[in-house]
């Protein structure tokens, strides 16, 4: 690189170094203390076993139970598509909490489901355990596989269902010599990407896992950490969930993974065979369930949540204003890490370090964030008080989580800028931080502020890292609602949920709106 | 600027520290000894109006909380005094060598077992019990092998985050010792669900979440001194119940010694210890001049009083603990 | 007789009208600017568009409500005739069951249709194995063996170069002459059209023609064709 652009080369070096720091330095920690920990008890295999089978089974029932919506949704037009699709993205910036204590509202004892069924003189639903697990993940990862398998059904030619309908192939033709293949080459790696996301999903294991028969490797570490301070053993189970995750990633890599970013999703295509009146009703029906399903526990938290305000206590809004400012330092920090290393990874294009660095931002994926905070937590024990860092390290750690995030939407874009204004830039001898501010940044700023809104959502609905480090007054609200949950206060738990709902949704509206606004096209 | 500066601070310190001084007490405790509906603020209130101080309670958490807290405090600690630490994690609080001995009489309590320790006083107590509603479960388990037979259904809390939990697993232990692995192998599918503390799981058993929840044989006077109802009572076991002590005890490092003394000695009075019944629904651990509610007479009494003393819990709770999680991991 | 009874179809701003009829057998041209309405028509008779008014009528059946699979009829478009995770001989198979569940005796066929079209002992290849020309023989084969009366070609072979083109619509011309059925193709090419179609319909701004004889319209074209031709 010419000298000019050293300040930039500095700082994506610098970047890189603290991830690598992040992610390996922390294992490695991990690593160092869990030599000389003790023998893995049979409820350890007992986690490692339950972690495998829940993201299993969510991960099975997601793609499953997401084709004939994908399906629906490709062959349909109707009003109010739109609004579906874009709903189906919605789980991204939904804190997990907020979902579960919707599904909760639905499907727990005293949900709807459960009076309905006592009505007629049946049992309550029980929602704690595997099935509860397995629920809330298929809540959260059906709305991803259908646009995931959506993605694949858009991607065959229309031609080729013109062709079909000329051969006079009926829908069970079609399904056998178009739509299988399809789903053949897009329902593993959806699979895969959902059974990662499984693999270190903390909050549910934490919340609906039914104590010891139902916990999760993640869980395991939370357990090792807070209940028996057991740094040894809490290390040994995260190096455990670093090879879980580890190996799955790698799967990943080798099989091609779908985005999920692009869009396209507006197109619908022509379909001759799908016009009969069953066909008709089956999509009706898939579209209908698939949104009552997910709809029903967001309208609970809204009911109960609007109920509840008035129970509404101080600790509530001091884990709100904590949350904020967490979620505004970690986006900050997310977009200034993954600027930094964007620009290297499009500075060195594709000699041999580019896809290497590019390759890091995309690690901590594997990395769970619970290793990542008891590796943290190992290295800074011996020197401060880990509860007066809880809320800056949970800061931290959320930015490393959303960088495969913000690098997707970022790295692009950039590349982009580079090939169309670089030479432009270059005869007007724009060049290192000049030409970041005048030309890259007013470019980058709509990906900029959808990236910054993903980050922002992402950190305040996180409860993980935080449950680890946080001493019994400070909390985030997940943290906080949590808690509201565990001591039963459901009505101000309700209202909690609401809140970070409404401040999730809005962090993402804001930043998302202010890189639209203004933007040149 | 100052505004969301000082909202900041408010937001992100974990406890602001106050000056240390004489007539400044800080004490940690758990969260529902604090509360507003718990015994706390009377206890603050009377006391503050014979002590010419202040008194600061802080919702710290369980005996593992506080200790967490006291350690990475160190030499720095505000706290002068700690209530609410459950006896069978005594001997690890002793260990921490951070409290001092008490200034008290011993064995002025009134408990069904002595009590004596050089550095803690037992301000309440309980047995744990298994609780059920009367007209849902019209014949209850009489014992743990009688539980295991049964199909009635059982929420319990995990012994490593619970005292109560802690409680049921020593009881096993202190009641079946050998036999206790088998026990919990025969109890594992009557277990609905583990919880991390008390109030999940009363909570869902109040929902009929399931036939019985494991808490103290005093918690149905709380559903009759309060709501009226005599629904709940207490499963009697004809192994005994186990018998939970909660402690307090002064910090080597409190810089108002004679002040927290005096606060402990309060504690054992009898308007503290009259009030304990009802508000923290424990038994109080010397019986106050005016005696307790009527309702606690209607309450069961153990055939037998079980306990295990601190080092003896100390020792067996790891074992205890694995045999716990391999019995119920099939 | 393909018959077609005051078709119109509207689009935006664009209208197709079409009134007329052409015998069976008869090897039938389609020319007109491009953007007149050529695909549209054909995709009209084919049952990919409905038309607003009018009915399409097959030896005096109505056929304008049938789905295309289910017209007489065996079209090939301009590309994507071949299904590319299919084999060759998988592509022609479809001729015969949508489901590829074959029989012996149905393989047999596969293969024979194969060999007419010059490809004997290629059906076990993909058609991104096969040349452009081998492409458009297997597709042809297909149509071979649905045997259907009406075959509607909509330049499926425009992207060969101009010898290979001339050796395909010699073969469609040996196939329909075989089987009798009737063509329709869409060309750009008048000499392709003389060579193949005796009869010619132009299309011209949304309006469908009724054919004529394809040498006297060449010798004496109307405005619109001159003007296209150049």
């Amino acid at each position: 690189m010419a000298g000019r652009d050293q300040s930039l080369t500095v700082s994506g070096v610098l970047a890189a170094s603290l991830i690598l720091i992040l992610t390996f330095g922390t294992l490695a920690a991990v690593g160092w203390r869990a030599e000389g920990a003790g023998q893995l008890g049979p409820a350890d295999f007992a986690a490692i076993r339950f972690t495998l089978w829940q993201s299993f089974l969510s991960a099975t029932i997601s793609t499953i139970l997401a084709v004939p919506v994908a399906r629906a949704l490709a062959r349909r037009r109707f009003p109010g598509r739109g609004l579906v699709i874009t709903l189906l993205g919605a789980p991204f910036i939904l804190p997990v909490i907020v979902a579960i204590f919707g599904l909760l509202a639905i499907f727990g004892r005293t949900g709807v489901l459960s009076e309905i069924s006592r009505a007629f003189g049946g049992e309550a639903l029980n929602i704690y355990g595997l099935h509860g697990v397995v629920l809330a993940h298929v809540f959260f990862n059906i709305p991803l596989a259908t646009r995931l398998i959506l993605q694949g059904w858009l991607a065959i030619p229309a031609e080729r269902f013109r062709l079909a309908a000329s051969l006079g192939f009926r829908g069970r033709d079609i399904a056998r010599q178009l739509e299988w293949p399809m789903l053949r080459e897009v329902l593993p790696g959806a699979w895969l990407v959902i059974f990662l996301i499984c693999l270190t999903s903390f909050a549910v294991a934490l919340t609906l896992g039914g104590g010891p028969r139902a916990t999760t490797v993640e869980l395991a570490i939370y357990q090792a950490f807070r209940f028996d301070f057991d740094l040894g053993k809490a290390a040994l189970l995260a190096l455990i969930q670093f090879g879980i995750g580890g190996t799955a990633a790698l799967f990943a890599l080798r099989i091609a993974l779908p985005q999920t970013a692009g869009g396209g999703f507006d197109r619908t295509v022509e379909r001759w065979d799908a016009r009969g009146r069953l066909s008709r009703w089956t999509d009706v029906l898939a579209i209908g369930l698939a949104m009552i399903f997910l709809l029903s526990p967001l309208t609970a938290v809204f009911a109960e949540g609007l109920r509840g305000i008035p129970d509404l206590g101080a600790p509530v809004f001091r884990a709100a204003v904590a949350s904020v400012l967490v979620a505004l330092a970690s986006t900050a920090l997310a977009l200034l890490l993954s600027l930094s290393l964007a620009h290297l990874i499009v500075a060195m294009g594709h000699r041999r370090g580019g896809p290497l660095l590019e390759a890091l931002g995309y690690l901590s994926i594997a990395a769970s964030p619970l290793v990542v905070g008891t590796g943290l937590f190992i290295l800074i024990f011996p020197f401060v008080s880990p509860d007066y860092l809880a809320l800056p390290v949970t800061a931290l750690v959320n930015a490393t989580m959303s960088l495969p995030f913000v690098l997707r939407s970022l790295v692009p874009a950039l590349r982009e800028v580079e090939s169309r204004y670089g030479t432009l830039s270059e005869s007007l001898g724009l060049g290192g931080w000049r030409r970041f501010r005048i030309v890259t940044l007013p470019r980058l700023r709509r990906p900029l502020g959808f990236a910054a809104g993903l980050t922002a959502a992402l950190s305040m609905g996180d409860l993980g890292v935080i449950a680890l480090f946080a001493g019994p007054e400070q909390a985030t609200l997940p943290l906080q609602l949590y808690r509201l949950m565990g001591a039963y206060r459901m009505e101000e738990a309700a209202a909690a949920a609401l809140l970070l709902l409404a401040l999730s949704v809005a962090l993402f509206w804001i930043f998302d709106r202010g890189g639209r606004a203004d933007a040149d096209a | 600027m100052r505004g969301f500066l000082l909202v900041l601070i408010w937001a992100l310190s974990p406890g602001i520290t106050l000056a240390h001084e004489d007539h400044h007490l800080t004490v940690y405790t758990y969260g529902s000894f604090a509360s507003e509906w718990g015994p706390g603020p009377r206890i603050q209130a009377a006391f503050e109006a014979t002590c010419e101080c202040e008194l600061e309670l802080v919702a710290v958490g369980g005996t593992d909380d506080i200790l967490k807290r006291l350690a990475s405090e160190g030499e720095d600690s505000p706290a002068d005094v700690v209530v609410g630490i459950n006896a069978d994690r005594a001997a690890i609080a002793e260990a921490a060598q951070i409290f001092a001995p008490h200034r008290l009489l011993q064995g002025r309590y009134d408990m069904p077992l002595g009590w004596h320790h050089a550095l803690f006083v037992p301000i309440d107590w309980g047995y744990v019990s298994f609780i059920y509603d009367k007209p849902r479960t019209p014949s209850p388990p009489s014992s743990f092998r009688d539980l295991a037979a049964s199909e009635a259904t059982i929420l319990i809390q995990d012994p490593r985050s619970s005292a109560a939990g802690l409680a049921l697993l020593l009881w096993v232990k202190a009641a079946y010792g050998d036999e206790s692995e088998e026990i919990w192998r025969d109890l594992a599918d009557n277990i609905v669900e583990v919880t991390e503390g008390w109030s999940a799981s009363y909570g869902q058993f109040l929902e009929g979440g399931a036939d019985m929840v494991l808490s103290y044989t005093t918690s149905p006077a709380y559903h009759v001194l309060v709501e009226g109802d005599r629904s709940k009572a207490a499963a009697q076991f004809d192994e005994g119940h186990y018998m939970q002590i909660e402690l307090a005890g002064v910090l080597t490092t409190s810089n108002s010694t004679d002040l927290a003394h005096d606060f402990v000695e309060f504690l054992m009075s009898d308007q503290v210890q009259a009030l304990l019944p009802e508000s923290n629904w424990m038994y109080p651990a010397r019986m106050p001049e005016g005696g307790i509610p009527e309702e606690f007479g209607n309450l069961i009494s153990p055939s037998r009083a079980l306990f295990l003393n601190p080092s003896t819990a100390e020792s067996l709770r790891e074992e205890a603990l694995r045999e716990w999680l391999a019995a119920i991991n099939p | 007789m393909l018959t077609l009874e005051s078709l119109s179809l509207t689009q935006g701003d664009f209208t197709l009208t079409a009134d007329l009829s052409v015998e069976a057998g008869a090897r039938v041209a389609i020319v007109g600017p491009s953007g007149g309405g050529k695909t549209t028509f054909l995709s009209l008779i084919g049952g990919f568009l409905q038309p607003d008014r009018g009915c399409i009528l097959w030896q005096g059946r109505d056929i304008s409500r049938l789905s295309p699979g289910d017209r007489p009829i065996s079209m090939l478009f301009q590309d994507n005739n071949l299904f590319p995770h299919l084999t060759a001989a998988q592509n022609v198979g479809l001729g015969l069951k949508p489901s590829l569940k074959l029989s012996p005796e149905e393989q047999d066929r596969v293969d024979d249709a194969l060999t007419r079209v010059g490809l004997a002992g290629l059906g076990g290849r993909k058609p991104a194995q096969l040349s452009g020309g081998q492409q458009g023989r297997v597709a042809l084969a297909r149509v071979l063996l649905r045997a259907k009366p009406l075959v509607l070609l909509d330049e499926p072979f425009a992207a060969l170069g101009p010898a290979l083109k001339v050796e395909m619509l010699d073969l469609v011309k040996e196939l329909v002459e075989s089987s009798g059925a009737t063509l329709l193709m869409i060309t750009h090419d008048p000499r392709d059209a003389e060579r193949i179609a005796q009869q010619t319909i132009l299309v011209n701004d949304g309006a469908v023609s009724a054919p004529v004889d394809t040498a006297t319209l060449l010798r004496d074209p109307p405005d619109a064709l001159r003007d296209y031709l150049g």
